[in-house]
Formats: C-alpha cells, sequence, structure tokens
C-alpha cells in the first residue's frame, strides 16, 4: 500500500481516482516510485495505466488523490506543469513532426533564440549536440524525421524530454514498435538514463520486458490497484497472474500438424508499394491444408503488400493459386468467394463497420447470399440468430451487444466478432494478420486456440505477425520474410528468437545450426518457477540451449557460402515433414561450408538423375505407343 | 451505463427539437435588437404558416421540391457522399423535364410518367458522373458538383435561349402541356361543376381551387418510405451504408466500392429530378425561366438533410419546417414589418445547432456524472460511518468479554 511520503521517492502518487462520465477508470491507486529506479506499471489493456501517467504528466485531473514530487505535494494542470516538475513522456504514438529535422523536433517549443526573434538554429543543434553527447543517445541532428527509423524516432522523443529537463522519464509502451535489435538498444539507453540518476516509469502489458528492464512493478488489474513488487523475487507467470486475476499459461498447447493437400501455393510473386518499387519479390511459399504457417519478420518488409496482392487490394505479378485457382488481379470478392478468409490487422480500419450494429457486422460477407438476403431483401430474423449464434459461441460480451454498434465494444470482443464471423465463412484458407494487437493476455489465449482448431480442422493458416513470440508459438512451420521475399523457413521449435531475429534482420542460419530446442526455449518462454534473473539477456548461457554457432557478422561474411547453403536449409524445413536431414539429427557443431557446398553438389547429381528418368519413362511411353498403334494396326488386318 | 436521461437526449428527434427551440431563441434576440416584438413576430410567423387552409397548402407545395432535394441529399449521407451537386441536379432535371413535356401530347399518364422518368434519368446520369470521377480517379465529388452545378445552371440558360423552346416575350421556355399536369383534378376544378362545387365548400375552395395541389407531396412521402426500406432492409442498401460508413472494411468484404459510389450518387440524383419533374409538372408557371442565380432548391435540401440528421423520414417533416419558414417568412414582412432575412437567420441557427447537437449527449452525461458521483460520495460516508459504528460496538463487545473472563 501507500508508502510514507518522503524525498526518497522520485513520484508518489495516493489514492488516485478518475472517472469520465460514469466510469471509474482509476480507483483509488497508489504509485510509489524510488528515485534511480525503472518502475514498470503492468496492466491489461483498459486497465488505466495510460490513465494513471496522463494525470501525471498532467494530461488528465484526478478527480481524488495527491501527487508528490520528490516529497512535496505539487499540483499538475497541464504537461507545462508536468515538464516544470520535471517530468517527460514518451508516447506511444510519437509526436514529432515529420518534415522537420531532429533538432527543429527536439528544440520545438523551447527554440533559443538571437534577441528573442530570430531563431537561433546554430545554437539549438550545439544544445542537441551537447545532450546527445552527455547520455551517449546517439542520432543525427540534422536527419528528417521521416528518413529515420522508428528506433531513432523514439531516441529523439527521448531526447526532446531529456532537453526539458526531465528527471522523471515516463514510456508509454515504448517497444511495441521496436525490433528486437532495437528493444537491445532501448533497455541500455535506459540503463544508462538511470546510472546518471534519472528515473523512469515504463507502461507496458509485455511481462518479458518487465522481467528484462525493470526493478519494481506495480500492477493494476481494472483500475484498481493490486500490488506493487520487486521484479527480481516474481516469475512471469505470477505477474501475468496478477494482472489478469487468473493463471494463464503463456505456452501455447497444441498437438502435431496433419498437413494435407496444398491449399495456398504463392509463386514468383511480386507486389510494388506506394512509392513503385518491388516490395514483394520473388515470392514463393506454400501453406498445406491443417497447418499453421506463420510469417515472421519486421514490419516493411514486404508483409503489408504481400497481404494487399493476397485480398486482391492491390495488382501484383505472379501467381497466387488457392485449391487450384488462380486468385490474382482479381476482385476481393472473388477471394473470398473462393476460400479464402482473412482476419485483417486494422480491425477498425478493414474489419468492422463501427457504425453497423454487431448484428450487421456479423453478415459483412454472408449478406449477399440468397440465403441472407432473398430477393435482396436482408433476412433480418436469419441475420439475428446467425449473430446471436456467434456472441454465444464465441463469448463476445456483453451478450446483449447484438442490436448495439460495433464501436463500443472492447477490441477483444471485436476480434472476436471478426474471427467469429470469418470462421463461419468455412475457408480453406484462414489470414490471420496480426490477430492479437492491442489484446490482453486472456483474449490473445482465446485468439491462439480459435486458430489452432481451425487448424485442426483442416483450414490451411497463413499467420503474420511482428509478435516473435505468437509466431513461434502457434505456427507450426516458420517463414521469415525479408526484403520482401521468404529469407528462409522453419520447423516448429527448431529455432530460439535470437536466431530467428537475426534471420530476419536479413542474416541465414546454416542447416547445421537448426535443432530441436527445449521446449521452453523453443516457446520462447522461461520454464515456470526458473530463478532466471535477465532472461533475455541471458538465455544463451542455459546448458541447454545451443547457441547458434555463427554470429550475424560472421553470416554475413560467409555470404555467397550461404546462399549455397540455401537449399540444404530450406530443405529442411520442407514441408512434407520428412524434415530433420542427418545433419540436423547429428549436432555437428564445425560443419563447414565444403560440406554444404557437397550437400547442393549431391541435390545436383540427384537433379540430373530425376531428368534422366524422365528421359527413360518418355522412351518408355513412346515404344508404349508404338506397340498400341502396331496392335491396332492388326486388328484393322483381320477385319 | 447509459442513463435513460442520455438516452434521451441521444435521439436524433429531440435533438432537432432543441435545435430548432434555439434557433427560434436566437431569432427572437435579434427581432428584440432590430426593435420587433419577438413574441408578436413569432406568432405572425406561425400563423402565416398554419393560420388558414390555403396556408398549409401552400407551405405543402412549397416544401414539395425541397422534400425531394433533402431527400437526395440525405440519402447520399447516408452512403458516405457529400452531394452538394443537388442544385444543378435539380436544375437540370427541371429543364429536361420542360423540354419533354413541352414537346408530348400522349395520354395523361403515359405523359406524366414520360417527363418524370426523363428527369430522373438525365438527373441520375448528371449526379452519377460526379460519382463515376470519384470511383474511378478519386476527385472529391463536393469540388466536381459544385462545378457541375454551374454549368447546370447555365446549361439550363442556354436552353431557355434557343429558338425551339424559347416561348416569345418571356425570360423562359415554353410551359409542359396540359397532358403532363400533376395538379389534382386539373380540369374539373377549371370546370363549371367544379367551380360550383368548390363555391360550395370553402375550405376546398381555398386549397384546391386556389392553390396548385399536386400529387408530389404524396410521391414524395412514397419516396421517403422506400428510400428508407432500401437503405435499412435490402441487400443494396446494406452495400452501400457499409461503403458509406467504412469504404476499407466494404472493399476488404468483397463489396464492389466503386460501383456503390456511382449507384448512390445516381440514386441521389434521380431523387433531385423527382421533385424536378413534380415542380415543373405540378405547379405554374410550369416552366423554367432564365436563372440570374441559384434558386437554392437543392442547396436547401442541404439544410434539411441536416436538420433531418439524413433521415429519410425525417426529411419530410424538416422539409416541411423548412418550406413552412420560408412561406411564412413573406407574411411576417408583410404584417410586422421584420426583414425575411430574419427568417434565414432562423433557418441558419437551427441548421448550426443541429450541428452542434452532438454535444448534447455529452452535457447530459456530465451532469449524469456529477449526480452518479455526489450519490457514491454519499454511500461511502454513509458505509464509514457505519464501519465506524460497528468498530466501536465491537470493542465495547470484547470489553464485554474481557470482562466475563
Amino acid at each position: 500500500m501507500a508508502a510514507e511520503v518522503s524525498s526518497r521517492y522520485a513520484v508518489q502518487m495516493h489514492g488516485i481516482t478518475k472517472r469520465f462520465g460514469s466510469f471509474y477508470a482509476l480507483t483509488d491507486v497508489d504509485l510509489d516510485v524510488e528515485k534511480g529506479t525503472i518502475h514498470s506499471i503492468l496492466g491489461e489493456n483498459g486497465a488505466g495505466k495510460s490513465t494513471l501517467m496522463n494525470v501525471l504528466y498532467g494530461l488528465y485531473q484526478a478527480d481524488a488523490g495527491e501527487i508528490y514530487i520528490g516529497g512535496k505535494q505539487v499540483d499538475i494542470k497541464n504537461p507545462t506543469a508536468a515538464i516544470e516538475h520535471g517530468i517527460g513522456m514518451v508516447h506511444q504514438h510519437f509526436m514529432l513532426v515529420e518534415n522537420f529535422t531532429v533538432t527543429q523536433n527536439i528544440v520545438l517549443g523551447t527554440e533559443p533564440t538571437k534577441g528573442g526573434v530570430k531563431l537561433d538554429m546554430k545554437q539549438a543543434r550545439r544544445n542537441v549536440l551537447d545532450i546527445v553527447q552527455k547520455y551517449g543517445l546517439e542520432v543525427n541532428p540534422d536527419a528528417l524525421i521521416r528518413d529515420i527509423t522508428v528506433g531513432m524516432q523514439q531516441r529523439v522523443e527521448i531526447l526532446k524530454a531529456l532537453y526539458r529537463g526531465a528527471e522523471i522519464l515516463i514510456l508509454d509502451e515504448p517497444t511495441a514498435v521496436l525490433t528486437e535489435q532495437e528493444i537491445d538498444e532501448l533497455l541500455k539507453i535506459m540503463k544508462k538514463l538511470i546510472e546518471d540518476g534519472k528515473t523512469i516509469i515504463i507502461i507496458t502489458h509485455k511481462l518479458k520486458e518487465i522481467q528484462a528492464s525493470s526493478d519494481v512493478c506495480t500492477i493494476i488489474r481494472r483500475g484498481q490497484y493490486i500490488d506493487t513488487v520487486p521484479v527480481k523475487g516474481v516469475t512471469e507467470d505470477d505477474l501475468a497472474e496478477m494482472m489478469v486475476g487468473h493463471a494463464v499459461k503463456l505456452v501455447v498447447e497444441k498437438e502435431p500438424p496433419n498437413p494435407g493437400r496444398v491449399v495456398l501455393d504463392i509463386q514468383n510473386l511480386y507486389v510494388k508499394n506506394e512509392q513503385h518499387l518491388d516490395a514483394v519479390k520473388d515470392f514463393n511459399l506454400q501453406v498445406r491444408a491443417g497447418e499453421i504457417v506463420g510469417i515472421a519478420g519486421i514490419d516493411g518488409n514486404g508483409q503489408a503488400e504481400l497481404m494487399e496482392a493476397v485480398n486482391n487490394l492491390k495488382r501484383c505479378k505472379g501467381k497466387i493459386i488457392v485449391d487450384g485457382v488462380e486468385i490474382q488481379n482479381k476482385t476481393p470478392k472473388f477471394g473470398i468467394d473462393h476460400g479464402v478468409a482473412t482476419i485483417p490487422a486494422d480491425r477498425h480500419k478493414d474489419g468492422l463497420v463501427l457504425g453497423f450494429t454487431v448484428y450487421e457486422n456479423t453478415i459483412l460477407e454472408k449478406y449477399r447470399t440468397e440465403e441472407y438476403s432473398p430477393k435482396g431483401t436482408i433476412d433480418r430474423k436469419k441475420m439475428r440468430s446467425f449473430a446471436e449464434e456467434l456472441i454465444k459461441a464465441y463469448d463476445v460480451r456483453p451478450e446483449d451487444c447484438g442490436p448495439k454498434l460495433a464501436g463500443g465494444l472492447s477490441g477483444g470482443n471485436q476480434q472476436k466478432i471478426i474471427i467469429g464471423r470469418e470462421i463461419a465463412q468455412e475457408p480453406k484458407l484462414l489470414i490471420a494478420i496480426q490477430p492479437t494487437r492491442g489484446l490482453d493476455v486472456g483474449a490473445i489465449e482465446n485468439v491462439h486456440k480459435m486458430l489452432i482448431k481451425e487448424r485442426d480442422n483442416g483450414v490451411a493458416v497463413l499467420l503474420i505477425s511482428f509478435e516473435l513470440d505468437e509466431v513461434m508459438n502457434v505456427s507450426d512451420r516458420i517463414a521469415v520474410i525479408y526484403d520482401g521475399h521468404i529469407q528462409q523457413i522453419f520447423k516448429h521449435g527448431t529455432v530460439d528468437n535470437r536466431t530467428l531475429g537475426r534471420v530476419m534482420a536479413g542474416g541465414k542460419v546454416e542447416p547445421s545450426e537448426i535443432r530441436d530446442l527445449p521446449d521452453e526455449v523453443a516457446y520462447a518462454a522461461p520454464a515456470v518457477g526458473e530463478p532466471s534473473e535477465e532472461p533475455m539477456e541471458e538465455p544463451v548461457e542455459e546448458p541447454a540451449v545451443v547457441e547458434p554457432a555463427v554470429s550475424l557478422a560472421e553470416v554475413i561474411a560467409a555470404g555467397n557460402a550461404a546462399a549455397d547453403a540455401e537449399e540444404a536449409a530450406s530443405a529442411i524445413a520442407e514441408p512434407e515433414y520428412i524434415v530433420r536431414s542427418a545433419a540436423a539429427e547429428e549436432p555437428a557443431p564445425d560443419r563447414s561450408i565444403e560440406e554444404a557446398e557437397k550437400t547442393s553438389e549431391t541435390m545436383e547429381h540427384m537433379q540430373e538423375e530425376i531428368d534422366s528418368m524422365h528421359k527413360a519413362i518418355e522412351d518408355i511411353q513412346k515404344q508404349l505407343s508404338l506397340v498400341l498403334q502396331k496392335m491396332s494396326d492388326a486388328n484393322t488386318d483381320v477385319d | 451505463m447509459e442513463s435513460l436521461r442520455k438516452k434521451f437526449f441521444s435521439h436524433p428527434f429531440v435533438l432537432t427539437i432543441i435545435a430548432i427551440v434555439l434557433g427560434f431563441a436566437v431569432a427572437s434576440v435579434i427581432l428584440l435588437l432590430a426593435g420587433f416584438p419577438p413574441k408578436e413576430s413569432i406568432e405572425t410567423l406561425v400563423q402565416s404558416m398554419i393560420g388558414r387552409p390555403k396556408d398549409i397548402a401552400s407551405v405543402i407545395i412549397r416544401s414539395t421540391p425541397i422534400i425531394f432535394t433533402g431527400l437526395g441529399v440525405a440519402f447520399a449521407i447516408k452512403t458516405g457522399l457529400f452531394n452538394i451537386g443537388a442544385e444543378g441536379q435539380y436544375i437540370m432535371g427541371c429543364v429536361v423535364a420542360t423540354m419533354v413535356g413541352s414537346m408530348l401530347d400522349f395520354p395523361k399518364p403515359v405523359a406524366v410518367l414520360m417527363v418524370v422518368i426523363s428527369a430522373m434519368l438525365v438527373s441520375a446520369l448528371y449526379a452519377g458522373f460526379v460519382g463515376f470521377l470519384k470511383a474511378q480517379f478519386g476527385i472529391h465529388e463536393v469540388i466536381t458538383s459544385i462545378m457541375l452545378n454551374w454549368i447546370a445552371l447555365y446549361f439550363s440558360n442556354w436552353v431557355c435561349g434557343l429558338d425551339f423552346f424559347h416561348k416569345p416575350g418571356t425570360i423562359g421556355m415554353y410551359p409542359v402541356n396540359d397532358c403532363t399536369y400533376t395538379m389534382l383534378l386539373p380540369v374539373w376544378k377549371k370546370s363549371e361543376a367544379g367551380q360550383a362545387f368548390l363555391a360550395e365548400h370553402p375550405v376546398l375552395q381555398e386549397t384546391l381551387g386556389r392553390t396548385d395541389v399536386n400529387i408530389g407531396f404524396i410521391v414524395a412521402i412514397i419516396a421517403a418510405l422506400y428510400i428508407s426500406h432500401l437503405l435499412n432492409r435490402t441487400r443494396k442498401g446494406y452495400e452501400l451504408r457499409a461503403v458509406g460508413l467504412n469504404i476499407h472494411a466494404a472493399r476488404f468484404s468483397g463489396i464492389n466500392v466503386n460501383r456503390s459510389i456511382v449507384h448512390a450518387m445516381m440514386i441521389s440524383g434521380a431523387l433531385c429530378g423527382l421533385g424536378a419533374a413534380f415542380y415543373v409538372t405540378g405547379q405554374s408557371p410550369h416552366t423554367v425561366s432564365t436563372l440570374s442565380s441559384f434558386e437554392n432548391v437543392g442547396f436547401n435540401g442541404l439544410s434539411v438533410a441536416f436538420i433531418a440528421f439524413s433521415s429519410p423520414i425525417g426529411c419530410i417533416f424538416a422539409g416541411l419546417l423548412f418550406g413552412g419558414l420560408l412561406y411564412g417568412g413573406a407574411g411576417l414582412q408583410s404584417k410586422v414589418g421584420a426583414p425575411t432575412e430574419i427568417i434565414n437567420i432562423v433557418i441558419g441557427v437551427i441548421v448550426f445547432f443541429c450541428a452542434l447537437s452532438y454535444l448534447i449527449p455529452r452535457f447530459v452525461d456530465r451532469l449524469d456524472a456529477a449526480k452518479i458521483s455526489k450519490r457514491r460520495a454519499r454511500q461511502l460516508a454513509k458505509e464509514k460511518a457505519k464501519a465506524q459504528k460497528a468498530a466501536a460496538a465491537g470493542k465495547d463487545g470484547k470489553k464485554g468479554g474481557s470482562d466475563v473472563v
């Protein structure tokens, strides 16, 4: 509970209550953040953590409660006051001017001037460089924001706060948009800032990051204060349980897949992006009935364009074949009519008509069938009964939401409606793009279960996600997309997230590095009760885990050799699941490039053999036809 | 939880009423400032709107074209389009109806049908062109339709000047032939028997005899009902609304978005054309004159659609209110001497408050929240008091217990 007010604490918020209309977003919440620590605020989506921080940053006014900064009670009326008290906030969605330089963005609002009127950008640049050096946050002060990476943009946001003299930094979901590597960088930056005496508050619902970054964690559930715990003493499962209120399994339980015929066959696909450059190039992928293929990759490597092409929202070159029918360059309806159902990435934009009722949303594809609109008039009874069934089957809440607008539901429930609707299409191919984005742990588990159930029903499932854990846990095969093509395909459980991260960044993994990993690594979640201190940094030292022998630099150096080994590597992940080449079975830590070349040579030989066999078969066919000809001739002779 | 009160104050009908009341309130202030007695003025206004049967008939006649254009605009809004081109589509409808009507000589139902269909068709195509440009090239419908409004105006004036259509001695075209008239009993009421009958029935004499009561209003009601049905009950309407509310989701779910946009504009235009056909055939002078500026029938349709919150049925009432204010405004000027501009202010304020009305539920929400928090505070205080009492009682109990021991 609330600690005594003392200057030992950077921030103390006692008994904070915040109400929106008649809805209580926060009820009597306490927060005590010690100086010089990283303090996480953990909670599900909508638990109130952002609200709490917005109260601290002066964006909202609390209806009750006190705020103390360094032991002194303060009244924070607006962000300006917050900044005066040394509080800086980095929002989840960056507040940067795209067409301004880094310097211009950092000094925006507090620009140094000459004589109070003329901008002194030289001075500004010097100031920025000073602060960049002081905190070791390297960034080019003259680059335009739109030209730098998301990770860099975040740095600019942090610098912006520091420039304004922030002693207490609030980071709202700082890792949501970052790659694994960028997250590591951010963690380093945070450690550095702590050394410099700053205090950091992180808002997050990602358990792993708390373990990796924070000292103390405060858990909020549905606007109520639950507990504040030192991170070292608890496991992820403990935190998850406190967050959602019941035990949640982090590992997805599923049977081995039972793949059947090829349902989705993408051949030599090329798709252009907005800039008319090939965002997807020479893309090949097959998904079979009864398996889940996950596409892992960093955002911006062609996933969006790939999906636009598959959903017929964009023209493309190449072939997209669903169950023998080419669906590319047709209409979205054509794909839907041929058994493709898609759970779109952006449920508000593509998934739902928020201004429609839930009833109406459930028939967004079905409405045009004779069954649902006989003679052009919507059968409302039919629509209602179908929707009610869906609401019941997928536990959409509140259960009387049917006649209400879909926009009024929470994200998880909206997602349930979309998933239910798409599954009700009885698709041959189910595509799920970021299906758990913005959902809380319980809802995520549900979505994964639904996908696996569809797989078990013989549907081909294609999962695209930027959440590495999700792809690793749910997929039967993991295809890494890089620069618009499939870089490499792995079987479920044969890679850890570090290795995968490397491939996502453009590297390649040699066949020798792919092997069966112990479950806890394969599923990217530490074992329950494991007293791991820094699981994100240290898993490679676990004896069970084999750190891939080659580093990224070596992979790049290996260059062509790796490319040669590609065939051998991808052969391991052949969908037939004969898989497990001899090389993978017997650990060969020093398997050399030569051997890889040998493999590809062998394969060439095999190809030659097959070709010669083809010839032989052709010869036999010729002879046969000759014989048949003779026979028929003979018959006519007899006649 | 949504309170009942909030639900009540979120209803479009209630909001419209509030906007209208506020509109008159502002008008009263302005009348007062201008030196006219507000109460008498507004009474006069209402009196001249609905005072006599003739007035009511005139209001209905005046409203009919505005209801049609309002319906067209409202339909477009429901499908995500802002049809500011209703004016141009209405003008095109009028010109074509007059052209066709002045040349025809067929039995009545055929002639009327031909005029109506030709006007609807041309207006639909005129609006459909806007939809086509939007669907195919992404040009915003507001820009194209504003331009097309002017083109329609000058096309109308050009046709008025053509030898074939221009009626010598006037600034307009030849009026449509009698066979296309859509007034109620146009021949009978001019005949001797009719005149004699009407002379005996003063109410009918005033309405049927003195005004151009026509079937347009009935058609407008039917059209409103049909559009309401189309939007809310049919496959087509479902598609059009989906496109209007979220074009991305509509496209994603396989709806042909481009076709929907063109169709929506065509239906919207057809409604304006329908209004034009009944204006030309149903009211004197049964023709189109050279225009120096827009007559605002289409633009008034925009206001009607706003006041009706784009509800097709609501357009009937909003159109009547609008037509009534326009008609009654003339009376206000003649009887009180207040300028008719005051009516424009009233209309403007009503539309303004309709646009602002989304604030009303929020305001109510705030009131509710304040009430709830008060109640909660009281409850908390009660609970605290109870707890204290209980604690005190507990202490007593303990004391008693120890005494026994």
